[in-house]
């Protein structure tokens, strides 16, 4: 029998204790010697919590810049942070496929962890569950995360007003082009390094300098535009782009053109969209860019009065066009 | 080369200001553009809002995928789901619809539908499973067709008995002839398809300039299409038909003679239904009776060329619409009953077709 791959008998009883104890927990909690209780117990504290929750199914597991268990935990962290939360606790389950590595599974689980230790998170519940073959592409996440909000903070896609400046915290359609040319049968190579990061520590960065900061909202799915589109649907007004600050890499460009996509469309998991107040703009900016997860950030576009397009973008050859909501499944199972 | 020279926005204002100029000297002026990523970037530029008011730019029938019949994809979902037939196809026709179903509803109900972007890729697929059979579905115009040819080639060298080809290519210039020969089409000029320019050259247009009408064969970045534009409005100002080749880094005036022989070798041509549009002579490309072997439409008995496959339900526009006769949201149809999420004709559902680009990027749509 391989014992390098996960089985159907690691989902219960023995077998589980052996996943459990093998794999999951030294690479997970390592040095943990607590007693497995059915739920956690969390101290209180003061103030008011956020509390997000989200599944990932990115396929192929691991890729440039990334793997799923790095997703995982930059993601939920991600989610807390744009509320403006600082993340303190997550919980992990995983959904495995029968004949999964388990060398994979490790290295997935320590990235995860890596990521939790940055953000200074802790993880403290989760689930672990085993599937038939062919139930699942090799394994599943779910995370979910809980966080503190400071005194103070109220972030939320509804506070955008017209004059307000719109932000990109870094380069875009990193991740979601890093993914496709990893796919099988769509025949092109790329150096795209997926952007896939945990944000609070740059949220962070930026609320102190720029603390007039009305929203966030990191763009994975759907990319800048689907954002954008929420950010000024919620806020009843719309948002003007400048095709010329866009800050587009070119392997992101160049993909695009082949594969026939806009990179607004495409997803990013390490960048989010910020609107500022326009006299914080350049402080915003210059927080951005002095911190490592965001370089490259720029003033993208105003926030104005609704108009009949949410999301409107004036074009390098000074037309003006509306940007869509990407239909459909444009980058299928990218996070 | 350095594409960013072909954004220069300086460059696009000069641009701008030289066809507003010579727009003041020449009456209303129509032109149609003959290729799907041509009217993507006409809208993804916002170009429309830019032009002079005499000047009108229409969408011809350049999307290959919005030409191809639905009965061709009804064959093609009768395969996979019937037959249990492994599709590989370019990802646009995944969500064509049919006259009953697309192949995105074939596939929720289990058929095996692989996208690719090049027909070697079919090759490997086959290869890796030889127990399956698989059906290339080989559209496209001059563009794609020497990449089937090259794929035939190599499936009938290595004598494969797993994968055919379902043929629905189409060729461009006699599309051209037969729409200049329509009675109630007004074109001042065309703007010619830069990539199946870079196949068959600039001969094949000819016609046009000895019929009176001006061509640009024109490249797809924003300077290259201000120029196209541009030199169509001074042809027309100074009356001087020709085919101008505004796209000489990428296009030769012979084109790519290899690729041409490439699938004039496995392919002949023959009348061809164009969806919503009608039968056009020698407009489609068949497999040649000696590679008949690797014929999907052969093996499995699914015959494509009649009138009857170019129909369209009567509500759907996309006949006018391609012929330039009627502007996408024109049609009755057009943001109500069809839009990208449930088109209602092939003009909606390509991300290259006319009435998606207009859906997508027309301020005024």
């Amino acid at each position: 029998m391989n014992n390098s791959l996960v089985r159907l008998a690691h989902g219960s009883g023995s077998g589980l204790q052996q996943l459990l104890h093998e794999i999951i927990f030294p690479v997970l909690l390592p040095g943990w010697q607590g007693i497995l209780e059915d739920a956690a117990v969390l101290d209180s504290v003061p103030g008011r919590f956020a509390f997000t929750s989200d599944s990932f199914v990115v396929w192929p597991l691991e890729f440039n810049g990334g793997n799923i268990g790095k997703l995982a935990a930059c993601g939920t962290i991600n989610d807390l942070a744009m509320m403006g939360a600082l993340p303190r606790y997550m919980s992990v389950s995983l959904i495995l496929e029968e004949g999964l590595e388990k060398s994979l599974l490790s290295r997935v689980l320590a990235s995860l962890r890596i990521v939790c230790q940055e953000s200074r998170v802790r993880i403290v519940c989760g689930d672990t569950k085993v599937v038939d073959k062919g139930k699942a592409d090799g394994m599943f996440i779910s995370t979910s995360g809980i966080g503190i909000v400071p005194q103070g903070r109220n972030l939320s896609a509804g506070n955008a007003r017209p004059g307000d400046a719109v932000l990109v915290s870094g380069p875009i359609g990193l991740h979601g082009i890093a993914i496709l040319s990893q796919r099988k049968g769509l025949g092109f190579a790329s150096e795209a390094l997926s952007d896939c990061a945990a944000l609070d520590s740059l949220v962070e960065a930026l609320l102190e300098k720029a603390p007039g900061t009305k929203a966030l909202r990191d763009a994975t799915r759907g990319g800048c535009a689907a954002v954008m589109h929420e950010m000024a649907n919620s806020s009843k007004a719309s948002i003007i782009l400048d095709e010329t600050k866009l800050p587009v890499p070119d392997v992101v460009k160049g993909a695009c053109a082949y594969l026939g996509l806009d990179p607004l469309h495409v997803a990013n998991e390490g960048r989010f969209i910020a609107i500022v107040p326009a006299g914080q703009a350049d402080a915003a900016v210059f927080a951005c860019n002095t911190h490592p997860k965001g370089k490259g950030a720029a003033r993208i576009g105003t926030v104005v009065e609704r108009q009949r397009f949410p999301l409107l973008l004036k074009t390098i050859i000074g037309g003006t066009r509306p940007v869509e909501m990407p239909s459909g499944e444009l980058l299928p199972r990218i996070c | 080369m350095n594409l960013v020279n072909f954004n220069d926005t300086g460059i696009a204002e000069k641009l701008l200001n030289e066809i507003h100029a010579c727009a003041g000297l020449t009456g209303p002026v129509k032109i149609m553009e003959v290729c799907g990523t041509h009217t993507m970037e006409i809208g993804r530029l916002g170009l429309r809002s830019l032009l002079p008011e005499n000047i009108e730019l229409v969408s011809g029938p350049g999307c290959p995928v919005c030409v191809t019949p639905g009965a061709y994809i009804d064959a093609a979902v009768e395969l996979a789901l019937g037959k249990r037939i492994h599709i590989i196809t370019y990802g646009d026709m995944v969500r064509v619809p049919g006259n009953e179903a697309s192949l995105e509803e074939a596939k929720t109900k289990g058929a095996e539908i692989h996208i690719v972007t090049s027909p070697l890729q079919a090759i490997y697929l086959a290869r890796q499973n030889p127990e399956d059979a698989f059906v290339f579905l080989a559209v496209g115009f001059e563009t794609t067709a020497p990449a089937t040819a090259k794929a035939l080639i190599a499936a009938y060298e290595t004598n494969m008995d797993n994968l055919t080809f379902f043929l629905s290519h189409r060729i461009v210039p006699p599309a051209l002839a037969a729409l200049i020969d329509g009675k109630d089409l007004d074109i001042s000029g065309f703007m010619l398809p830069g990539h199946v320019s870079a196949i068959i050259g600039e001969a094949p247009y000819q016609f046009l300039a000895d019929r009176g009408i001006p061509s640009v064969i024109t490249g797809f970045e924003p300077i290259d299409i201000l120029m196209g534009v541009l030199d169509l409005c001074v042809m027309i100002r100074e009356g001087s038909p020709k085919v101008v080749n505004a796209y000489p880094r990428i296009v030769r005036k012979e084109g790519n003679p290899l690729a041409v022989a490439a699938y004039e070798k496995m392919f002949e041509p023959v009348d061809a239904a164009w969806r919503g549009i009608g039968m056009i002579p020698r407009s489609g490309l068949d497999i040649r009776d000696a590679f008949r072997r690797y014929d999907a439409a052969k093996k499995y008995g699914m015959s494509m060329a009649s009138p009857e496959m170019a129909r369209q339900p009567a509500q759907c526009c996309c006949g006018a619409v391609l012929k330039g006769k009627i502007k996408p949201n024109a049609c009755p149809s057009f943001g109500a009953a069809c839009t990208p999420r449930s088109p209602l004709g092939p003009c909606m559902v390509s991300s290259e077709g006319s009435c998606a680009a207009y859906f997508k990027y027309e301020m005024t749509a």
